[in-house]
């Protein structure tokens, strides 16, 4: 049987429960240790009469991830059975590094990524981050750029290790 | 729906010049970290002008798309302030229009960011946490040059002098925005000037830079009026749509 014609079997709170699962396990591509679900960039799924919609949100205006994502979403979904779902980007309420889950942020830690230091909010503007290196622990480091090769990261060093690293920025 | 329209654009054009402009950059930029930095501020701003102009495109509901208005509209009917069509100068000049930019951004997309229009409100929250890095990046190259050698305090301090006539027109309301204020839907940019001026008066301060005197404010380019730049940069942006109609890839 194909999945296509399985899936028409499903309800739809079992299709979206389907539906879930496989979105969840898409990844950022440009992070790929990180999945949508772990960003907290997945928002939403809907199930109406069979027909599946989802509802992203960009990380940041211009993340150019959110293409990909969204073909990627396509594509897992229809793999699996679902037919023509249709993907959404949602602006509002703005993503926020504080809906990145703990799993996510120690995945990114052991990549070699400095997760989001402590909460997103009000910060002072001149104020200093304290960043903790993903590669020996230390909190002996400098901010070397405010933007790094992409535009959720800055680009840090380890004064400790002497390693270069990323920052997932706190917004 | 006119006066939305007119502002929603007025918002777009803002961030889309300003963007490009930065994107001028890449290639040129001094450092790799720099280029970068450059890089992602552009790509913050165009991505802002893309939610911008797909949602003044909305209103207007002639069916011209994000691209149709970034790409087949002259400069006359650009309606962004002058300060941003500037061109880049050196990298002082690159600076200090973004942190003039920025220091005004900032607040306003906080403000904004309570408008009873919920796209814009949307649009500028996530734009409100990307511009105070804007504003930080650029204060401190500002304050590293300044209170650097002579020959870039000299030219930093240039840069204040000649931009600075270009700063007025960020705090202007019209009757578009009168009205849209009034209505909860507009931020009214004149409160705003308080907080403007504590931060450019901190970063020029810490930079050695003399602030400039106000005079003659430049104004006329949220109504089509534009300098000679925007001509330059409008010719450069939309080459490739104009040579070749209709063209994606």
């Amino acid at each position: 049987m194909s999945a296509a014609a399985t899936i028409t079997k499903l309800s739809d709170a079992a299709l979206r429960e389907r539906a879930w699962k496989v979105a969840s396990e898409v990844t950022d591509p440009e992070i790929p240790v990180l999945t949508i679900a772990d960003l907290g960039v997945l928002r939403d799924i809907k199930v109406e009469d069979g027909r599946v919609e989802v509802f992203i949100t960009p990380t940041y205006s211009g993340c150019p991830a959110m293409n990909m994502i969204a073909l990627n979403l396509e594509t897992v979904l229809e793999t699996a059975g679902m037919v023509r779902p249709r993907i959404h980007q949602v602006l509002s309420p703005a993503w926020t590094t504080d809906w990145m889950t703990d799993a996510g942020k120690s995945k990114l830690k052991d990549y070699g990524i400095a997760p989001p230091a402590g909460r997103a909010g009000r910060r002072a503007l001149f104020g200093e981050d304290k960043v903790v290196c993903p590669q020996c622990g230390s909190d002996d480091t400098a901010r070397i750029s405010e933007f790094g090769s992409t535009s959720c990261k800055a680009l840090w060093r380890c004064k400790a290790c002497a390693e270069p690293f990323d920052y997932f920025k706190c917004i | 729906m006119q006066p939305l329209f007119d502002y929603t654009l007025r918002l777009a054009d803002n961030a889309l010049v300003l963007g490009h402009r930065l994107s001028e950059w890449i290639g040129h930029a001094p450092v790799l970290e720099e280029e970068l930095a450059l890089g992602n501020m552009g790509l913050d701003l165009i991505g802002q002008a893309r939610s911008l102009y797909a949602y003044a495109g909305e209103i207007e509901g002639k069916g011209r798309d994000e691209d149709a208005l970034a790409y087949l509209r002259d400069a006359v009917s650009y309606r962004n302030i002058l300060l941003v069509e500037q061109p880049n100068g050196d990298f002082a000049a690159t600076m200090m229009r973004q942190l003039m930019y920025a220091a005004f951004a900032y607040p306003f997309t906080t403000a904004l960011a309570k408008s009873k229009d919920a796209t814009l409100a949307a649009v500028a929250a996530k734009a409100e946490k990307e511009m105070a890095y804007h504003v930080r990046h650029s204060a401190e190259w500002i304050i590293r040059l300044g209170d650097g050698t002579e020959e870039s305090h000299a030219r930093t301090q240039a840069a204040a002098d000649e931009l600075w006539p270009f700063v007025g027109e960020m705090f202007e309301v019209d009757g578009v925005e009168r009205e849209l204020i009034a209505a909860g839907i507009a931020a009214d940019p004149v409160p705003l000037k308080a907080e403007w001026e504590r931060t450019l008066t901190r970063v020029l301060d810490e930079a050695t830079i003399a602030r400039p005197r106000d005079g003659w404010m430049q104004t006329g380019g949220r109504a089509g009026r534009h300098t000679e730049h925007l001509g330059h940069l409008l010719a450069d942006l939309q080459y490739l749509q104009r040579a070749h109609p209709g063209a994606t890839w």
